[in-house]
């Protein structure tokens, strides 16, 4: 007897949701491509002005530049801060686990916008001691996020830590290893895998994070997500639908590249 | 623990306390110090009537987008796990795309869809059937509709979990004793993944409650939540005390919501 499977109704309403949820993405083409200086769909002629400004405007490029300097630098912290952390957890399992695990976590469950106002009490206050890690300058949002992406890490390391065999780091230890040679020799070699991961995660939430960094900058650390806002909120620039391609672009390309190779190395698996 | 031990541990620890929860006493403090000691602003948050009802239209909304995303992320997810291995990895595909991609862009593609100049308006002024646009954007359906796209991703993965769970030979049991397809359905199969559903409705009103980015942009200042009035008492017209009350009393709802959650998880791995 073969598996039941959906009816046709369940699959009509589920391919209109799949449109609804690619709609708003589709829809970002054409407005890209306009002549004119305002959000509108192009009648008969068509632009690349909005991509040329994206080239000639320095202020994507500064905007770029500042998010990537910011993704890197806050996802090897993040992802090392958080090794150490789950890790910690993993080889000792302290009585309070439950307890740290959800300090550990507690930036990624808090509302958003509380986290920004919290981050913003931090900074302004560090802002009277010092001009470096301080509000709006860089290494205060690299703090910030550093906060924000940090649980993320957690989970991931922890998750990619279940699954090694507790006896080899138990052989490791009646050997005669130390902490140091444990850790680097015996659990950091066989969690790599999503030690890579997790830096590819931070990186790309701290690149896209706003709801913070709209609270702890202004003018000066303008990452690219701020300047997309500053876009977004009065007169709607074009521009930003020349950006949304790209990003876009990129984002459906690593996938579907993914998900092909995904298939041929499972079609390899059975060969 | 050793005192070397503590250097895994410390790090992370030592940073979040600093950089997150003496902070968020700090705010505590604000909330009942500025611009005077005392417990006043927290009596504005529930009798003033413009932040009553900020409170109730975020309510309702999250309400709204709750049931709507939900029932949503139900569909697709019936389609994802139970259905042949070409309409589960389009379903996957169309989950996965716009999950990575930024909120910014987004609500920016509603923006380009929805708007007064965007793509449907002017296809349906071209095609002849309406004169004037309709407002779609800047009011409470342009938020509904943004908040749910964002949300549907995050609904799916605990429901299908749920469904995958699922014993496939009580469904066939039910199907040789003669049961019909909608009677399996509406009997077995939906009850049998009801944890997986209170999950995703915990989870999707947690979030859509602490949104901001989503509202405040396809609502454009017209349909202010909680989340976006902290954030205009902080910037915009400055009342830091009340816009730290509100950020408290706010933590403490979502606190409730995560400890019923871990509380229905909790018996669910119990059983």
């Amino acid at each position: 007897m073969t598996r039941l499977q959906p009816g046709l109704l369940a699959g009509v309403i589920a391919a209109l949701l799949a449109l609804f949820l690619l709609m708003p993405l589709i829809a970002v083409i054409p407005v890209s491509f306009t002549p004119s200086r305002f959000l509108s769909i192009p009648s008969g002629e068509l632009s690349l002005r909005h991509y040329r400004a994206l080239i000639e405007n320095p202020l994507w490029g500064q905007g770029a530049w500042l998010s990537v300097r910011v993704g890197v630098v806050s996802a090897v912290i993040s992802t090392a801060l958080a090794a150490a952390f789950a890790i910690g957890i993993w080889m000792l399992r302290p009585r309070h686990t439950g307890l740290l695990m959800g300090l550990a976590l507690l930036p990624m469950v808090a509302p958003p916008v509380v986290s920004a106002l919290t981050l913003y009490f931090f900074l302004v206050t560090l802002s009277q001691f010092n001009d470096f890690i301080a509000y709006d300058r860089w290494a205060g949002v690299v703090m910030a996020h550093v906060v924000m992406v940090s649980p993320f890490a957690v989970v991931l390391i922890s998750v990619g830590l279940a699954q090694i065999d507790r006896r080899m780091d138990l052989a490791a230890r009646s050997m005669g290893a130390g902490l140091g040679t444990r850790v680097f020799k015996v659990i950091v070699p066989n969690i790599r895998f999503s030690l890579v991961l997790s830096l590819f995660l931070t990186f790309v939430l701290s690149w896209e994070e706003i709801a913070v960094t709209l609270f702890i900058t202004s003018i000066e650390a303008v990452t690219l997500p701020r300047l997309m806002w500053m876009g977004l909120r009065d007169n709607i620039d074009p521009a930003i639908a020349a950006l949304s391609v790209v990003l876009i672009v990129v984002v459906v390309t690593v996938i579907l590249g993914r998900t092909a190779w995904q298939m041929r190395s499972n079609k390899g698996d059975r060969a | 623990m050793t005192r070397r031990h503590m250097l895994l541990l410390g790090p992370l620890l030592l940073f979040l306390a600093a950089a997150y929860l003496i902070p968020f006493l700090g705010v505590m403090r604000w909330s009942v110090t500025l611009p005077e000691p005392g417990l006043h602003q927290y009596r504005a948050a529930l009798t003033d009537p413009l932040v009553q009802s900020v409170l109730i239209r975020t309510l309702r909304i999250c309400a709204m987008v709750t049931v709507i995303t939900v029932a949503a992320a139900y569909m697709l997810a019936l389609i994802w796990v139970r259905s042949g291995p070409v309409a589960r990895l389009l379903v996957e595909l169309c989950i996965l795309i716009p999950f990575w991609i930024s909120v910014l862009t987004r609500a920016f593609g509603w923006l380009a869809l929805l708007s007064n100049r965007g793509v449907i308006n002017t296809w349906l002024q071209q095609l002849g059937i309406i004169d004037w646009p309709l407002v779609m954007v800047r009011n409470e359906f342009g938020v509904v509709v943004g908040m749910v796209h964002f949300l549907i991703p995050f609904a799916v993965f605990p429901i299908a979990t749920a469904m995958r769970n699922v014993d496939e030979r009580v469904l066939m049991a039910a199907r040789s004793m003669g049961a019909s397809r909608t009677r399996i359905f509406w009997q077995l199969f939906v009850p049998m993944t009801r944890p997986g559903i209170m999950g995703a409705m915990l989870l999707v009103f947690v979030f859509s409650l602490g949104f901001f980015i989503t509202p405040a942009i396809l609502g454009g200042g017209r349909s202010v939540m909680v989340a976006e009035l902290i954030y205009l008492r902080l910037f915009q017209s400055p009342n830091w005390g009340l816009a730290a009350a509100m950020s408290v009393v706010l933590m403490a709802g979502v606190g409730v919501l995560i400890a019923l959650m871990l509380r229905q998880l909790g018996e669910r791995t119990a059983r």
